[in-house]
C-alpha cells in the first residue's frame, strides 16, 4: 500500500478523516434508507460496506504518525490506527453476514445499518480519544447504538429482554464509569489524559480520591469488556440478540472496550500500577475460571461463545496486568487474531439459523461433516484456534499473551491461564464432536449466501495466515502500543489546532 | 529434504481434500506415505555413522521478535524413530485400505497424512517452540481419528486422551516460556534454539519445577503410571490404524521428549530424580504386566503391555549409562514395531469375528495358520526370546539398571517373567485348544494385502534380533553426547554434596560457613 498524501489535506482533519465518512456515511444510510423495503435491504449493506472499506483506506494513513490533535482530545498514533483497522474490519465482516441475515428476518435496513456505523464511529472515537470524557461520548455512542441493535427481532421475546438486560445494566456501568471519571477529574484537576500522566509521576500516587476513581473505571470497563464478576450480561444478551450484532458485540465492542481500557490503564495510569495490577490480578484469574468453567455446560452454541469471549477477555488480562510493551503489542495481536476467528464462527452460525428457528443449539450442529464439509471443516479450524492449537492464531496469541506474562515473573497467573484453557478444550472440541462424530441434527438449512461464504473464507484464510505468519503482525501491533506510549510531542504541538 | 519429509504427506492431505472417487483416495494416501518413507530411507543411506551432532540441517528465522527459527536436524536418537514413523504410517494405509475403514475414507488418509506431518515434525525439531507447535498438531488428527473411526466409547476416549495431555503440553507451555526468558539474563538475547539452552545455570529451585512441568508432559505420553489412565480407554476404541501409531510412534513421543529435552536441560534434577523415575518405571512395568494378565478384551491387553513396555525405556533412560540409554532407544524401536504388528494382528481377527473378547476365540492355529505363525512370531518377539529384536532392547536395559541400582532390575524381571506369561496364555486361548466356536471354523485366513502389510515388521524383527550392529553404531555416538551432559551434571552434584577442601577453598565460601564445617 502506497502512503496517501494527506498534505494537501488540512492537518486539523486529517486524524479524523475516517471517523467523518463513517458518521457521514451513518446519515446518509439513514437517509436514504426510508425509501427502501425492508426486504430489499442488501444495497444498503453495499453501502455500508462501501464506506467501511473507505475510512479503511484512510485509516491506513494514520500508520506511523504520532501526535494529538483538538488539544489534546484526540491522540492519533499507531495504537488508534491499529485498534480502528481491526474495528473497521470486524464490521466489515459484520455486514457481510448481515445482508443475507437482515432481509430474511425483515430487520428495518435503514435504521440496522446507520446504527450500526454509529456504534463503528464510537468504537473508533474510543480507539482515538485521548481525554477521559471523548472516551465516555465514544462509549455512549457505541452502548446506545448496540443496546438498540440488540433488540432489533422486535417480535422475539428473547431479543426484546437482551435489549432491556444490556441497556440497564450497561446504563448502570456506565454510572460507575463516569463517576470515575468525575473522582479522577477532582483529585488531578484534569480529563486529559496526558496530563493526568503527568499529575501522576508526582505525588497523587497515593490519593484516596483518585484510587477510588481509578476502582470505579476499573468497574466500567470490567462490564464492557464482560470481565467477571461484571460478566452476568453476556450470556442473555449474546443469545437474544440477532445473531451478526452478537458477534459485533463479541468482536467490535470488546475491541473498543480494551483500546479505552489498555489506553487508561497500561500507557497513562502505568505509574502507579502498583495500585491495580494486584486488582486485575484477581480479574484475570477469576474471568477464566468463570468463563471457561461455565461455557463447559452450555448447550447452545451463541451462550457458549459468550462464556468463551469472557474466558478470552481473562486471557487479555492476564497481559494487562503483566504491562509493558511486549504485553501490549500481545493484547493487540490477540484481539486482531480473535476478531478473524470468532467473526468466522458467527458467520457460520448466521449460516445455519433459519427463519423461524434459529438452529443455535450444539446438537443441530450433528452431522454437519457430511452435510457442509467445507463448513464443518471451517468451524472446526476456528474452534481448534480458539482451543489454542498450534499454528493458527488463536495459539501464537495465546503464546504472545502469556509469554509477556512470564517474562514479568507472573507465572502462577500463567498457570491458572494454561489449566483453564485446557478446561477450553473441552466445549470447543464438543462442537467438532458433533459435527464429525454424532449423526443426525438439523435438516435442510439454507444455501450459503454469497456475502457469508465470503466472510468465512477471509476469516478462515486469516486465522491461518496471521498465525503461520505473525512476525508483521506482531511488529506492527507492537509499534502501534510503543506509538502510545510515547507521543511525540514536537509533532503534537504542530498539530494542534 | 526434511522439510520435504514432514510436508509432503500435508501436501499429500490437501491434495486428497480434492479427491471424491474412494480407491483414488487410498492409492494416493498410499504413494504420498510412500515418498517420505523413500526420503527416509535415503537419509538414512546418507547418514554419518561417526557424528554425534545434528546433520542435514535446515535453519530460517521464523519469528525473530522471539528468537524463534525454523531449525531443522536430525541425530541418532530421531533417525530411526522417523523410519519407524514413515514405515508405520504407510502400512497402516495400506492396511486400512483393505476393508478396515470402509467410509469417509478421504478424511482418515487426511487426519493419517496430517498425522505424519505433525509426527516427523515434533522428531526433527531443534527449536523449541516449533517442537511445541509440532507436538499440538499430532494431537488433533489422532483425536479425529478416535472420535471418527473409533469403536464403543470413542468420542468419551478421544476427549480424555485429548485433555489429559493437553493439561501435561500446556504446563510445559509456562515452563518454555519460562526457561526462555530466564535463559534471556544469561545469554542477552532472546532464543529457542535447543543446542542453545542447554546447560543454563538455573537455581535448584527452578531446575526442579522446569524439570516437573517438562516431566509431567512426557510422563503423561509415555505414559508412565499414575498418568496412564488414558491410554486403555484410547488404544481400545481407536481404529486399528490408530492404535499401530498411537503406541506404535506417540508413545516414544514421551520418552524421546525426556531423552532430548527433560534430560539434558535439567541434567542435575535427571539425576537427583533418578530414584523416583526408576520406581515409577518398575510400578509401571509389574502393574501393566499384571493388569493385561487379567483382562477379556485382546486390544486391551496389548494396550496395558504397552504400559509394562514403556516402563522398561524408562527404565533404561533413567539408569544413565551407555547400556540403558542404548536399549531405551532401540526398546522404542522394538515396541513400536512388535506392539504395532500386534495392533494390526488383533485388529485382523476383529474385522472377521466383531469381537476381540478372547474368549469367543480359540483353536485358530487349524483355521488360519498363516496369521496364527505371524502372531506367534510377533508374540514372541514382545516378549524377547533371544534372536528376536525385542530380546536385545531388554537385555542392554536390564544391564544398564542392574550397574545403577540393582534391587529395580531384580524387580523389573519379574515384569519380565509377566510379560512372558501374559502373552503365551493369550496365544494359548486363542490359537490353541479345540476349536470352541462354530465360527471360527470358517474364518478367512489372511489376504495377500494383510500378508504384505506384515511382512516388513516380521522382516524387521527378525533382522533387529539377528545384526543390531548398524542402527547401535547410529544411534551410539548421539546416546554418548548426551551421557556427556549427565555426567558432567553427575561431577557437580557429587561436588557439591562432598566438597573437598580445594573445592571449599576456591568457591566463596564465605568465613562464618568454613568455621560452621570446621566445627562440624
Amino acid at each position: 500500500m502506497t502512503p496517501i498524501n494527506f498534505a494537501s489535506l488540512n492537518m486539523i482533519w486529517l486524524p479524523v478523516l475516517p471517523l467523518a465518512v463513517v458518521a457521514l456515511a451513518a446519515m446518509a444510510v439513514l437517509l436514504i434508507g426510508v425509501r427502501v423495503d425492508d426486504e430489499e435491504s442488501e444495497g444498503l449493506g453495499f453501502l455500508t460496506l462501501a464506506a467501511l472499506v473507505i475510512a479503511f483506506v484512510l485509516a491506513l494513513g494514520i500508520i506511523g504518525q504520532s501526535g494529538i490533535a483538538f488539544a489534546g482530545a484526540i491522540a492519533i498514533d499507531g495504537f488508534a490506527a491499529f485498534f480502528e483497522l481491526s474495528i473497521l474490519i470486524a464490521a466489515a465482516l459484520t455486514v457481510l453476514m448481515s445482508l443475507d441475515y437482515a432481509g430474511q428476518y425483515r430487520l428495518p435496513g435503514a435504521e440496522y445499518y446507520s446504527l450500526l456505523l454509529f456504534s463503528v464511529l464510537g468504537m473508533m472515537l474510543m480507539a482515538t480519544a485521548n481525554d477521559l470524557i471523548v472516551i465516555f461520548i465514544g462509549l455512549e455512542t457505541m452502548s446506545i447504538s448496540v443496546y438498540v441493535l440488540a433488540g432489533m427481532l422486535r417480535r422475539d421475546p428473547r431479543s426484546n429482554e437482551a435489549s432491556i438486560k444490556y441497556f440497564l445494566l450497561g446504563a448502570f456501568s456506565t454510572g460507575f464509569l463516569l463517576y470515575g471519571i468525575a473522582l479522577v477529574y477532582a483529585a488531578t484537576g484534569t480529563i486529559k489524559l496526558i496530563a493526568i500522566h503527568a499529575a501522576l509521576t508526582s505525588d497523587m500516587a497515593g490519593n484516596p480520591l483518585l484510587l477510588l476513581g481509578l476502582g470505579l473505571m476499573l468497574i466500567g470497563f470490567g462490564f464492557k469488556v464482560a470481565a467477571a464478576p461484571f460478566h452476568m450480561w453476556t450470556p442473555d444478551v449474546y443469545e437474544g440478540a440477532p445473531t451478526p450484532i452478537t458477534a459485533f458485540m463479541a468482536v467490535g465492542v470488546k475491541i473498543a472496550a480494551f483500546a479505552g481500557f489498555v489506553r487508561v490503564f497500561m500507557v497513562q495510569l502505568a505509574p502507579v500500577s502498583e495500585h491495580w495490577t494486584i486488582v486485575l490480578w484477581g480479574l484475570a484469574a477469576l474471568t477464566m475460571t468463570v468463563g471457561n468453567v461455565l461455557a463447559i455446560v452450555q448447550t447452545n452454541i451463541k451462550r457458549m461463545l459468550a462464556y468463551s469471549a469472557i474466558a478470552h477477555a481473562g486471557y487479555i488480562l492476564v497481559a494487562m496486568t503483566a504491562g509493558g510493551t511486549d504485553a501490549g503489542g500481545a493484547i493487540l495481536y490477540y484481539l486482531l487474531g480473535y476478531a478473524f476467528t470468532n467473526l468466522g464462527i458467527f458467520a457460520i452460525v448466521v449460516a445455519l439459523e433459519r427463519g423461524g428457528s434459529a438452529n443455535d443449539e450444539i446438537a443441530d450442529y450433528r452431522g454437519l461433516a457430511s452435510r457442509h464439509p467445507m463448513m464443518a471443516a471451517a468451524m472446526a479450524l476456528f474452534m481448534l484456534s480458539l482451543t489454542g492449537v498450534p499454528p493458527l492464531v488463536g495459539f501464537v496469541g495465546k503464546f504472545y499473551l502469556f509469554s509477556a506474562a512470564v517474562h514479568r515473573g507472573f507465572v502462577g497467573l500463567a498457570v491458572i491461564g494454561m489449566l483453564t484453557s485446557a478446561a477450553s478444550a473441552y466445549y470447543y472440541l464438543s462442537v467438532i464432536v458433533a459435527m464429525y462424530m454424532q449423526e443426525g441434527g438439523a435438516v435442510e438449512e439454507r444455501p450459503a449466501r454469497p456475502g457469508i461464504v465470503a466472510a468465512i473464507a477471509i476469516a478462515a484464510i486469516a486465522t491461518v495466515l496471521i498465525g503461520v505468519y505473525p512476525q508483521p503482525y506482531m511488529n506492527a501491533a507492537e509499534n502501534a502500543f510503543a506509538s502510545a506510549l510515547s507521543p511525540d510531542e514536537s509533532h503534537a504541538t504542530a498539530m494542534m489546532p | 529434504m526434511l522439510t520435504a519429509i514432514i510436508f509432503l504427506p500435508l501436501l499429500g492431505a490437501l491434495l486428497i481434500m480434492t479427491q471424491s472417487d474412494e480407491r483414488t483416495i487410498w492409492n494416493s494416501a498410499f504413494i504420498f506415505s510412500l515418498i517420505p518413507l523413500g526420503i527416509s530411507f535415503y537419509m538414512l543411506w546418507q547418514f554419518d555413522v561417526h557424528s554425534s551432532h545434528y546433520q542435514f540441517v535446515e535453519q530460517y528465522p521464523w519469528i525473530p521478535s522471539f528468537g524463534i527459527s525454523y531449525h531443522l536436524g536430525v541425530d541418532g536418537i530421531s533417525l530411526f524413530l522417523v523410519l519407524l514413523t514413515t514405515i508405520l504410517i504407510s502400512i497402516s494405509l495400506l492396511y486400512s485400505g483393505g476393508g478396515d475403514i470402509e467410509e469417509r475414507a478421504g478424511e482418515f488418509c487426511f487426519f493419517m497424512l496430517v498425522l505424519e506431518t505433525g509426527l516427523l515434525g515434533a522428531l526433527l525439531s531443534v527449536d523449541l517452540f516449533l517442537f511445541y507447535v509440532f507436538w499440538e498438531v499430532m494431537l488433533i488428527p489422532m483425536y479425529f481419528l478416535i472420535g471418527i473411526f473409533g469403536h464403543g466409547e470413542r468420542i468419551y476416549a478421544a476427549l480424555k486422551f485429548v485433555v489429559f495431555t493437553m493439561v501435561g503440553s500446556l504446563l510445559m507451555l509456562v515452563a518454555i516460556l519460562y526457561l526462555v526468558f530466564s535463559a534471556r539474563e544469561h545469554l542477552g538475547h532472546i532464543t529457542f534454539d535447543l543446542p542453545m539452552l542447554y546447560g543454563l545455570p538455573f537455581t535448584q529451585t527452578e531446575a526442579r519445577w522446569l524439570f516437573a512441568a517438562f516431566a509431567l508432559a512426557f510422563a503423561i505420553k509415555v505414559p508412565m503410571w499414575p498418568v496412564h489412565t488414558w491410554l486403555p480407554d484410547a488404544h481400545t476404541n481407536a481404529p486399528t490404524a490408530g492404535s499401530v501409531i498411537l503406541a506404535g510412534v506417540m508413545l516414544k513421543m514421551g520418552t524421546y521428549g525426556f531423552l532430548r529435552f527433560a534430560i539434558p536441560l535439567f541434567p542435575e534434577v535427571a539425576v537427583e530424580a533418578i530414584p523416583l523415575f526408576m520406581a515409577l518405571a518398575v510400578i509401571g512395568i509389574i502393574y501393566g504386566a499384571a493388569l493385561a494378565m487379567m483382562q477379556p478384551d485382546m486390544k486391551r491387553l496389548v494396550a496395558y503391555s504397552s504400559v509394562s513396555h514403556l516402563g522398561f525405556v524408562m527404565l533404561g533412560l533413567f539408569a544413565f549409562n551407555i547400556q540403558g540409554f542404548d536399549g531405551a532407544i532401540y526398546q522404542m524401536l522394538n515396541h513400536g514395531i512388535s506392539t504395532g504388528a500386534l495392533f494390526f494382528l488383533v485388529g485382523m481377527l476383529y474385522l472377521r469375528r466383531h469381537t476381540r473378547e478372547i474368549s469367543e476365540f480359540g483353536g485358530l492355529w487349524k483355521s488360519v495358520p498363516i496369521l496364527a505363525a505371524i502372531f506367534m512370531v510377533v508374540m514372541l518377539s514382545s516378549i524377547g526370546l533371544p534372536g528376536l529384536n525385542g530380546f536385545i532392547g531388554e537385555f542392554q536395559i536390564m544391564l544398564g539398571g542392574y550397574l545403577r541400582i540393582k534391587l529395580a532390575t531384580v524387580f523389573a524381571v519379574t515384569g519380565v517373567i509377566l510379560g512372558a506369561l501374559y502373552m503365551l496364555w493369550l496365544y494359548e486361548r486363542v490359537m490353541f485348544g479345540p476349536i470352541t466356536k462354530a465360527v471360527n471354523e470358517t474364518i478367512a485366513d489372511l489376504s495377500a494385502r494383510e500378508i504384505v502389510s506384515m511382512v516388513p515388521l516380521v522382516a524387521l524383527m527378525f533382522f533387529m534380533g539377528l545384526y543390531p550392529k548398524p542402527l547401535l553404531d547410529r544411534i551410539e555416538p548421539s546416546a554418548l553426547n548426551l551421557l556427556s551432559r549427565v555426567h558432567v551434571a553427575e561431577a557437580r552434584l557429587e561436588q557439591r554434596r562432598h566438597p573437598t577442601a580445594l573445592a571449599s577453598a576456591t568457591s566463596n565460601l564465605t568465613a562464618t560457613q568454613v568455621a560452621a564445617a570446621a566445627v562440624k
